[in-house]
């Protein structure tokens, strides 16, 4: 359950990488605390449309707001903004350079500038919540992608973000390592986190998800809550991308 | 052989010695500064210095050292610009390792993915921060191997230093050839010091090499 306040607006959106437009217009409210999730076929637009809220993809016309501040003028701090978006990729990046717990520090202590023992502490307490406390230490090579993509997850909660984006964040793993990062997104939803995630999982999407958005092509072609998305498509292109998923045997 | 002759002249081989890792650790240094400069300006496409960077890289690269030193030795004073041979040996080693050492952090700086410029943008690192946390840390290990190759190689190329006068290693065993014609002595005395000299350097370079691959990185 979400309330009302918009904490993201997407007006009119539109990206273009010289060869026709990525993203044709894509209009999107995103409230406190709501969980959506964004699916659609490859290519359709989906991790664009991720990466231009938190600015790694420039856009052509259209405007963002946070919080009711337009974030894609030119004049928008990226540095300021990206600490209240944070972002989990599909192929975790963690600083291999550095330990699990130099990883995590880095953003709060050096952009931040907060206490270096008490984000230690914090940190902490994530980590037991991910369950790899005891793998504070080590290095992130050392590490197996699920592990990895949990210590992604923690690096961008622990600057506080208003929302979190999630892409693609279990597409890089093994089968069995899936649902160990699933789990945790699922408990960040319970406890009222505003999220965005783009994903093929659609079973996660379906347990997850307060609205689901169907892009395809560019465009938003669907919006609905998960029951009626799964169950009843509106929309035709929804209804055959849906059919992808299941296998009839004749 | 004459072991006498090589035990009385090794001291003279040792105060060469001396003179050619003097100017070797200079011109290295220098070399290693001017190799960033020249990576930092192409890197963030600095007009009009990038292209000076580009002719300098080309001078460089496909000119001996040999000839370098001719120019800067014999060829300024006739400009009136007159250099020691210390100087013309430092400047000369500079201008040659420069460049290689701007390719040695160019393919460090290369070899760095993409995404982790944007995980790192994604927690709010300045451009500045990006530099010294992310990027520089991993691109510098990522250049050690052609770095100490390069140390290698610029010590290997002071051997052309005694074509300015200069009394390097080289120098003393001519000299000692065309004194004595003591040949054998002189030149495996010239073998030995050059070998003092770069095998310890060798050897501490794959040392290294291979404690960055072991906490090699792959993510």
């Amino acid at each position: 359950m979400y309330s009302e306040e918009k904490l993201l607006e997407i007006h009119n959106l539109v990206k273009d990488y010289g060869n026709g437009p990525i993203l044709k217009g894509v209009s999107l409210d995103i409230h406190k605390g709501e969980v959506l999730v964004v699916i659609g076929p490859s290519g359709c637009g989906k991790s664009t449309l991720l990466r231009c809220m938190n600015g790694l993809e420039s856009i052509k016309s259209g405007e963002i707001l946070l919080d009711g501040n337009v974030i894609t003028g030119n004049k928008t701090k990226w540095s300021e903004v990206r600490q209240k978006i944070g972002m989990v990729f599909q192929s975790y990046d963690l600083f291999p350079h550095m330990s699990v717990i130099d990883n995590i520090l880095l953003g709060p202590v050096k952009v931040q500038k907060r206490d270096k023992k008490d984000v230690e502490k914090e940190a902490e307490i994530l980590l037991e919540r991910v369950g790899l406390l005891e793998k504070k230490n080590v290095y992130p090579r050392q590490l197996s992608g699920g592990q990895k993509q949990r210590v992604a997850i923690v690096r961008a909660l622990i600057m506080h973000p208003e929302i979190m984006l999630f892409d693609e964040v279990t597409a890089a793993l093994d089968p069995e390592m899936v649902r160990e990062v699933l789990d945790v997104m699922l408990e960040l939803a319970k406890n009222g986190s505003t999220m965005v995630i783009v994903t093929h999982e659609m079973q996660f999407a379906r347990a997850v998800a307060d609205r689901v958005v169907f892009l395809d092509g560019g465009e938003i072609v669907e919006t609905d809550t998960p029951e009626n998305f799964f169950t009843a498509p509106k929309t035709e292109r929804a209804q055959k991308f849906l059919n992808t998923f299941t296998f009839d045997v004749k | 052989m004459d072991i006498d002759f090589m035990a009385e002249y090794a001291p003279m081989y040792a105060e060469a010695a001396k003179l050619t890792i003097g100017i070797g650790i200079i011109g290295i240094i220098l070399s290693i500064a001017v190799g960033l400069i020249c990576t930092i300006i192409l890197h963030y496409k600095v007009p009009v210095l990038r292209n000076i960077v580009a002719v300098y890289r080309e001078l460089s690269r496909n000119t001996p050292l040999l000839v370098q030193l001719f120019f800067l030795y014999f060829g300024l004073p006739k400009l009136g610009i007159i250099i020691s041979s210390e100087a013309c040996a430092v400047i000369g080693l500079t201008f040659l390792g420069g460049s290689y050492m701007a390719e040695a952090f160019r393919s460090g700086l290369e070899a760095i993915d993409k995404s982790q410029i944007e995980s790192g943008l994604s927690i709010g690192l300045t451009n500045m921060q990006l530099m010294r946390y992310i990027v520089f840390p991993q691109a510098l290990s990522i250049s050690v191997p052609a770095i100490c190759a390069n140390v290698i190689f610029l010590i290997k190329e002071t051997s052309v230093f005694s074509a300015v006068a200069l009394a390097d290693l080289m120098y003393v065993a001519k000299d000692l050839i065309g004194l004595y014609y003591k040949t054998d002595e002189a030149l495996l005395m010239l073998v030995i010091a050059y070998l003092i000299l770069l095998l310890p350097i060798s050897l501490f370079a794959s040392w290294l090499e291979r404690r960055l691959r072991y906490a090699g990185f792959g993510n």
